[in-house]
Protein backbone atom coordinates (compact mmCIF):
# COMPACT_ATOMS: atom_id res chain seq x y z
CA UNK A 1 0.00 0.00 0.00
CA UNK A 2 1.34 3.44 -0.87
CA UNK A 3 2.06 5.60 2.17
CA UNK A 4 -0.65 8.13 2.98
CA UNK A 5 0.17 11.76 2.29
CA UNK A 6 -1.41 15.06 3.19
CA UNK A 7 -0.81 18.59 1.99
CA UNK A 8 1.38 20.88 4.08
CA UNK A 9 -0.82 23.87 5.04
CA UNK A 10 2.18 26.19 4.73
CA UNK A 11 3.71 25.26 1.36
CA UNK A 12 1.29 22.70 -0.11
CA UNK A 13 3.99 20.02 -0.41
CA UNK A 14 2.77 16.42 -0.05
CA UNK A 15 3.96 15.18 3.36
CA UNK A 16 4.24 11.45 3.92
CA UNK A 17 2.33 10.06 6.92
CA UNK A 18 3.80 6.81 8.27
CA UNK A 19 1.70 3.72 9.02
CA UNK A 20 2.35 4.09 12.76
CA UNK A 21 1.31 7.75 12.86
CA UNK A 22 -0.87 8.96 15.76
CA UNK A 23 -3.33 11.84 15.84
CA UNK A 24 -1.63 14.69 17.67
CA UNK A 25 1.82 13.72 16.43
CA UNK A 26 4.20 16.51 15.46
CA UNK A 27 6.08 16.35 12.14
CA UNK A 28 8.27 18.73 10.19
CA UNK A 29 7.44 19.45 6.56
CA UNK A 30 10.43 18.15 4.56
CA UNK A 31 9.98 20.99 2.04
CA UNK A 32 9.47 24.12 4.13
CA UNK A 33 10.37 22.91 7.61
CA UNK A 34 7.11 24.06 9.23
CA UNK A 35 6.12 22.20 12.41
CA UNK A 36 2.91 20.34 11.64
CA UNK A 37 0.43 18.44 13.75
CA UNK A 38 -1.49 15.42 12.47
CA UNK A 39 -5.14 16.35 13.00
CA UNK A 40 -6.70 13.30 11.42
CA UNK A 41 -5.90 9.93 9.83
CA UNK A 42 -8.04 8.34 7.09
CA UNK A 43 -8.12 10.81 5.54
CA UNK A 44 -4.82 12.26 6.73
CA UNK A 45 -5.08 15.89 7.68
CA UNK A 46 -2.31 18.29 8.77
CA UNK A 47 -2.40 21.68 10.42
CA UNK A 48 0.29 24.05 11.60
CA UNK A 49 1.39 23.02 15.11
CA UNK A 50 0.51 25.63 17.72
CA UNK A 51 3.38 27.74 19.02
CA UNK A 52 5.06 26.99 22.34
CA UNK A 53 3.30 28.50 25.34
CA UNK A 54 4.82 30.06 28.42
CA UNK A 55 4.03 27.19 30.79
CA UNK A 56 5.25 24.45 28.46
CA UNK A 57 8.18 22.35 29.53
CA UNK A 58 9.28 19.10 31.01
CA UNK B 1 -7.52 -10.59 34.03
CA UNK B 2 -8.71 -7.37 32.42
CA UNK B 3 -5.90 -5.12 31.32
CA UNK B 4 -5.45 -2.03 33.49
CA UNK B 5 -7.17 1.09 32.27
CA UNK B 6 -4.44 3.59 31.50
CA UNK B 7 -4.97 7.17 30.41
CA UNK B 8 -2.17 9.29 28.98
CA UNK B 9 -2.77 13.00 29.40
CA UNK B 10 -1.03 14.77 26.56
CA UNK B 11 -1.02 17.83 24.39
CA UNK B 12 1.02 16.59 21.44
CA UNK B 13 2.42 13.24 20.47
CA UNK B 14 6.15 13.84 20.39
CA UNK B 15 8.75 11.11 19.98
CA UNK B 16 8.54 10.47 23.75
CA UNK B 17 4.77 9.95 23.82
CA UNK B 18 4.92 7.73 20.77
CA UNK B 19 7.55 5.51 22.39
CA UNK B 20 5.52 5.37 25.62
CA UNK B 21 2.33 4.38 23.77
CA UNK B 22 4.27 1.66 21.94
CA UNK B 23 5.85 0.39 25.18
CA UNK B 24 2.48 0.22 26.94
CA UNK B 25 0.87 -1.59 24.00
CA UNK B 26 3.79 -4.05 23.87
CA UNK B 27 2.94 -4.90 27.50
CA UNK B 28 -0.67 -5.70 26.67
CA UNK B 29 -2.17 -2.40 27.81
CA UNK B 30 -4.51 -0.31 25.69
CA UNK B 31 -3.59 3.21 26.71
CA UNK B 32 -6.27 5.78 26.08
CA UNK B 33 -5.07 9.16 24.97
CA UNK B 34 -6.57 12.05 26.95
CA UNK B 35 -6.13 15.15 24.79
CA UNK B 36 -5.81 18.19 27.04
CA UNK B 37 -7.30 20.33 24.24
CA UNK B 38 -10.53 18.29 24.36
CA UNK B 39 -10.99 16.80 27.81
CA UNK B 40 -13.70 17.93 30.23
CA UNK B 41 -13.15 16.88 33.85
CA UNK B 42 -15.75 17.01 36.58
CA UNK B 43 -14.64 17.98 40.05
CA UNK B 44 -16.18 15.31 42.25
CA UNK B 45 -15.24 12.69 44.82
CA UNK B 46 -14.91 8.93 44.38
CA UNK B 47 -18.63 8.30 44.80
CA UNK B 48 -19.75 11.23 42.67
CA UNK B 49 -22.26 11.11 39.82
CA UNK B 50 -21.47 9.49 36.44
CA UNK B 51 -18.26 11.09 35.37
CA UNK B 52 -17.78 12.84 32.14
CA UNK B 53 -14.07 12.41 31.77
CA UNK B 54 -14.05 12.17 28.02
CA UNK B 55 -17.09 14.23 27.23
CA UNK B 56 -19.04 10.96 26.89
CA UNK B 57 -21.62 10.00 29.50
CA UNK B 58 -20.56 7.58 32.24
CA UNK B 59 -16.97 7.20 31.14
CA UNK B 60 -15.29 4.27 32.87
CA UNK B 61 -12.44 6.23 34.37
CA UNK B 62 -8.88 5.02 34.57
CA UNK B 63 -6.84 2.99 37.04
CA UNK B 64 -3.97 5.34 36.42
CA UNK B 65 -3.39 8.50 34.43
CA UNK B 66 0.11 9.16 33.16
CA UNK B 67 0.75 12.88 32.73
CA UNK B 68 2.69 13.78 29.60
CA UNK B 69 1.07 17.17 29.05
CA UNK B 70 3.32 19.95 27.80
CA UNK B 71 1.34 22.50 29.76
CA UNK B 72 2.18 22.48 33.40
CA UNK B 73 -0.90 24.45 34.45
CA UNK B 74 -3.25 22.12 32.59
CA UNK B 75 -1.49 19.07 33.99
CA UNK B 76 -1.73 20.31 37.53
CA UNK B 77 -5.44 21.10 37.26
CA UNK B 78 -6.21 17.74 35.66
CA UNK B 79 -4.16 15.72 38.15
CA UNK B 80 -5.82 17.38 41.14
CA UNK B 81 -9.29 16.56 39.79
CA UNK B 82 -8.35 12.98 38.87
CA UNK B 83 -6.86 12.36 42.30
CA UNK B 84 -10.04 13.64 43.97
CA UNK B 85 -11.94 11.10 41.86
CA UNK B 86 -9.69 8.35 43.21
CA UNK B 87 -7.53 7.89 40.12
CA UNK B 88 -3.86 7.09 40.65
CA UNK B 89 -1.50 9.48 38.87
CA UNK B 90 2.05 9.42 37.55
CA UNK B 91 3.29 11.83 38.60
CA UNK B 92 1.02 12.95 41.43
CA UNK B 93 -0.07 16.58 41.54
CA UNK B 94 2.16 17.16 44.56
CA UNK B 95 5.25 16.19 42.56
CA UNK B 96 4.22 18.47 39.69
CA UNK B 97 3.60 21.34 42.13
CA UNK B 98 7.06 20.92 43.63
CA UNK B 99 9.00 20.32 40.40
CA UNK B 100 7.14 22.99 38.47
CA UNK B 101 8.28 25.80 40.72
CA UNK B 102 11.99 26.31 41.31
CA UNK B 103 11.37 27.89 44.71
CA UNK B 104 9.34 24.84 45.79
CA UNK B 105 11.96 22.45 44.38
CA UNK B 106 14.84 24.16 46.11
CA UNK B 107 12.93 24.40 49.37
CA UNK B 108 12.20 20.65 49.22
CA UNK B 109 15.87 19.88 48.50
CA UNK B 110 16.97 22.16 51.35
CA UNK B 111 14.55 20.48 53.78
CA UNK B 112 16.00 17.12 52.80
CA UNK B 113 19.55 18.42 53.36
CA UNK B 114 20.53 17.90 49.72
CA UNK B 115 23.21 20.03 48.01
CA UNK B 116 22.08 22.75 45.58
CA UNK B 117 23.60 26.00 44.34
CA UNK B 118 23.25 28.88 46.78
CA UNK B 119 20.00 30.65 45.93
CA UNK B 120 18.50 33.96 47.06
CA UNK B 121 14.95 35.10 46.41
CA UNK B 122 13.82 38.74 46.44
CA UNK B 123 10.60 40.47 45.43
CA UNK B 124 11.58 43.90 44.14
CA UNK B 125 14.21 44.97 41.59
CA UNK B 126 16.01 46.95 44.33
CA UNK B 127 16.28 44.07 46.78
CA UNK B 128 17.09 41.71 43.89
CA UNK B 129 20.05 43.90 42.97
CA UNK B 130 21.29 43.72 46.57
CA UNK B 131 20.90 39.93 46.44
CA UNK B 132 22.86 39.76 43.18
CA UNK B 133 25.70 41.80 44.69
CA UNK B 134 25.70 39.66 47.80
CA UNK B 135 26.17 36.48 45.74
CA UNK B 136 28.80 38.16 43.53
CA UNK B 137 29.10 38.03 39.74
CA UNK B 138 28.38 36.06 37.69
CA UNK B 139 24.93 35.05 38.91
CA UNK B 140 22.06 33.31 37.19
CA UNK B 141 18.51 34.65 37.29
CA UNK B 142 15.68 32.29 36.39
CA UNK B 143 11.91 32.63 36.29
CA UNK B 144 10.63 30.42 39.14
CA UNK B 145 8.27 28.71 36.68
CA UNK B 146 9.53 27.67 33.28
CA UNK B 147 11.53 25.09 31.43
CA UNK B 148 13.81 24.45 28.49
CA UNK B 149 16.09 27.27 29.63
CA UNK B 150 13.57 29.97 28.74
CA UNK B 151 14.42 33.45 30.04
CA UNK B 152 17.30 32.16 32.10
CA UNK B 153 19.96 34.85 32.26
CA UNK B 154 23.59 34.83 33.36
CA UNK B 155 24.55 38.23 34.69
CA UNK B 156 28.21 39.16 34.60
CA UNK B 157 28.21 42.70 35.99
CA UNK B 158 26.16 45.40 37.64
CA UNK B 159 25.18 47.10 34.37
CA UNK B 160 23.62 43.90 33.07
CA UNK B 161 21.98 43.23 36.45
CA UNK B 162 20.27 46.63 36.46
CA UNK B 163 19.09 46.21 32.87
CA UNK B 164 17.72 42.69 33.34
CA UNK B 165 15.99 43.47 36.62
CA UNK B 166 14.33 46.50 35.05
CA UNK B 167 13.21 44.44 32.06
CA UNK B 168 11.81 41.71 34.29
CA UNK B 169 9.94 44.23 36.41
CA UNK B 170 8.32 45.63 33.26
CA UNK B 171 7.18 42.20 32.01
CA UNK B 172 4.17 42.64 34.23
CA UNK B 173 3.46 39.03 35.13
CA UNK B 174 3.58 38.50 38.87
CA UNK B 175 5.76 35.41 38.33
CA UNK B 176 8.52 37.70 37.05
CA UNK B 177 8.21 39.70 40.27
CA UNK B 178 9.78 36.80 42.14
CA UNK B 179 13.49 37.15 41.56
CA UNK B 180 15.19 33.76 41.82
CA UNK B 181 18.91 34.44 41.94
CA UNK B 182 21.43 31.65 41.98
CA UNK B 183 25.19 31.36 42.27
CA UNK B 184 26.66 30.55 38.86
CA UNK B 185 28.36 27.15 38.77
CA UNK B 186 31.32 27.04 36.41
CA UNK B 187 30.41 23.69 34.87
CA UNK B 188 33.00 21.73 32.87
CA UNK B 189 31.09 22.22 29.58
CA UNK B 190 28.54 19.65 30.61
CA UNK B 191 26.03 18.71 33.25
CA UNK B 192 24.44 15.44 34.29
CA UNK B 193 20.86 14.33 33.91
CA UNK B 194 19.79 11.21 35.74
CA UNK B 195 16.53 9.31 35.38
CA UNK B 196 14.79 8.01 38.48
CA UNK B 197 11.92 5.54 38.27
CA UNK B 198 10.33 4.67 41.60
CA UNK B 199 13.35 4.42 43.89
CA UNK B 200 15.91 3.43 41.28
CA UNK B 201 18.32 5.53 39.24
CA UNK B 202 17.96 3.71 35.92
CA UNK B 203 20.59 5.67 33.97
CA UNK B 204 22.26 9.03 33.53
CA UNK B 205 23.64 11.11 30.68
CA UNK B 206 26.07 13.96 30.28
CA UNK B 207 24.69 16.92 28.39
CA UNK B 208 27.55 18.69 26.64
CA UNK B 209 27.37 22.20 25.33
CA UNK B 210 29.74 25.04 24.58
CA UNK B 211 26.93 27.28 25.81
CA UNK B 212 26.43 27.62 29.54
CA UNK B 213 22.82 26.48 29.10
CA UNK B 214 23.10 22.72 28.52
CA UNK B 215 19.43 21.76 27.93
CA UNK B 216 19.14 19.28 25.06
CA UNK B 217 16.08 21.31 24.04
CA UNK B 218 18.66 24.02 23.30
CA UNK B 219 20.86 21.81 21.16
CA UNK B 220 23.13 20.16 23.77
CA UNK B 221 24.84 16.85 22.84
CA UNK B 222 24.51 13.76 25.06
CA UNK B 223 26.73 10.86 26.14
CA UNK B 224 26.44 8.12 28.76
CA UNK B 225 27.25 9.02 32.37
CA UNK B 226 28.07 6.18 34.76
CA UNK B 227 25.66 6.03 37.70
CA UNK B 228 28.18 6.40 40.51
CA UNK B 229 27.26 5.94 44.16
CA UNK B 230 27.03 9.73 44.54
CA UNK B 231 24.92 10.27 41.40
CA UNK B 232 22.60 7.52 42.59
CA UNK B 233 22.33 8.83 46.15
CA UNK B 234 21.62 12.43 45.09
CA UNK B 235 19.23 11.40 42.32
CA UNK B 236 17.12 9.16 44.54
CA UNK B 237 17.31 11.72 47.34
CA UNK B 238 16.06 14.47 45.02
CA UNK B 239 13.25 12.25 43.72
CA UNK B 240 12.15 11.41 47.26
CA UNK B 241 12.36 15.08 48.29
CA UNK B 242 9.88 16.11 45.59
CA UNK B 243 7.52 13.23 46.32
CA UNK B 244 8.80 10.32 44.23
CA UNK B 245 7.34 9.03 40.97
CA UNK B 246 9.36 9.24 37.77
CA UNK B 247 11.64 12.25 37.46
CA UNK B 248 14.78 13.46 35.75
CA UNK B 249 17.32 15.13 37.99
CA UNK B 250 19.83 17.72 36.72
CA UNK B 251 23.17 17.62 38.51
CA UNK B 252 26.02 20.10 38.17
CA UNK B 253 29.69 19.40 38.80
CA UNK B 254 31.17 22.20 40.93
CA UNK B 255 34.87 22.94 40.25
CA UNK B 256 35.61 21.92 43.88
CA UNK B 257 34.38 18.39 43.12
CA UNK B 258 30.93 18.55 44.72
CA UNK B 259 27.81 17.55 42.83
CA UNK B 260 24.91 19.98 43.16
CA UNK B 261 21.28 19.41 42.28
CA UNK B 262 19.93 21.92 39.77
CA UNK B 263 16.40 20.95 38.80
CA UNK B 264 14.03 18.04 39.06
CA UNK B 265 11.79 17.51 36.00
CA UNK B 266 8.43 15.79 36.25
CA UNK B 267 7.61 15.07 32.57
CA UNK B 268 11.05 14.35 31.28
CA UNK B 269 12.14 14.17 27.70
CA UNK B 270 14.34 11.21 26.94
CA UNK B 271 14.59 10.72 23.19
CA UNK B 272 18.31 11.61 23.21
CA UNK B 273 19.10 9.38 26.18
CA UNK B 274 17.99 5.90 25.09
CA UNK B 275 20.71 5.10 22.60
CA UNK B 276 23.61 6.56 24.59
CA UNK B 277 22.67 4.75 27.82
CA UNK B 278 21.38 1.53 26.24
CA UNK B 279 18.51 1.68 28.74
CA UNK B 280 14.94 1.21 27.53
CA UNK B 281 13.64 4.34 29.27
CA UNK B 282 10.12 4.23 27.78
CA UNK B 283 9.90 0.53 28.73
CA UNK B 284 10.90 1.29 32.32
CA UNK B 285 8.37 4.11 32.50
CA UNK B 286 5.65 1.85 31.10
CA UNK B 287 6.49 -0.84 33.69
CA UNK B 288 6.21 1.72 36.47
CA UNK B 289 2.86 3.03 35.23
CA UNK B 290 1.52 -0.54 34.97
CA UNK B 291 2.73 -1.34 38.49
CA UNK B 292 0.89 1.73 39.83
CA UNK B 293 -2.23 0.67 37.90
CA UNK B 294 -2.08 -2.84 39.37
CA UNK B 295 -1.79 -1.48 42.90
CA UNK B 296 -4.82 0.70 42.18
CA UNK B 297 -7.07 -1.83 40.43
CA UNK B 298 -8.52 -3.65 43.51
CA UNK B 299 -9.36 -0.35 45.19
CA UNK B 300 -11.17 0.79 42.06
CA UNK B 301 -13.84 -1.93 42.44
CA UNK B 302 -14.56 -1.04 46.07
CA UNK B 303 -17.57 1.24 46.56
Amino acid sequence: MAAATAACPECDAQVEIGDDAEVGEILSCPECGADLEIRGLAPARLDVAPPEEEDWGE
Amino acid sequence: MTPPRIGILCSRIRVEEKLLLQALRARGAEPERIDDDQVILEIRGRAGPGASNTGAAAAPGWDVVFDRSLSQSRALAALRILEAQGTATVNPALVVTTCGDKVATNAALARAGLPAPRTLVAFTPESALRAVEELGYPVVIKPPVGSWGRMVARINDRDAAEAILEHKASLGSSAHGIFYIQEHIDKPGRDIRSFVVGDETICAIYRHSEHWITNTARGGRTSNCPVTEEVDRLSRGAARAVGGGVVAVDLMEHPDGRLLIGEVNHTMEFRNSIEVTGVDIPGRLADHVLAVARRQAPAAVAP
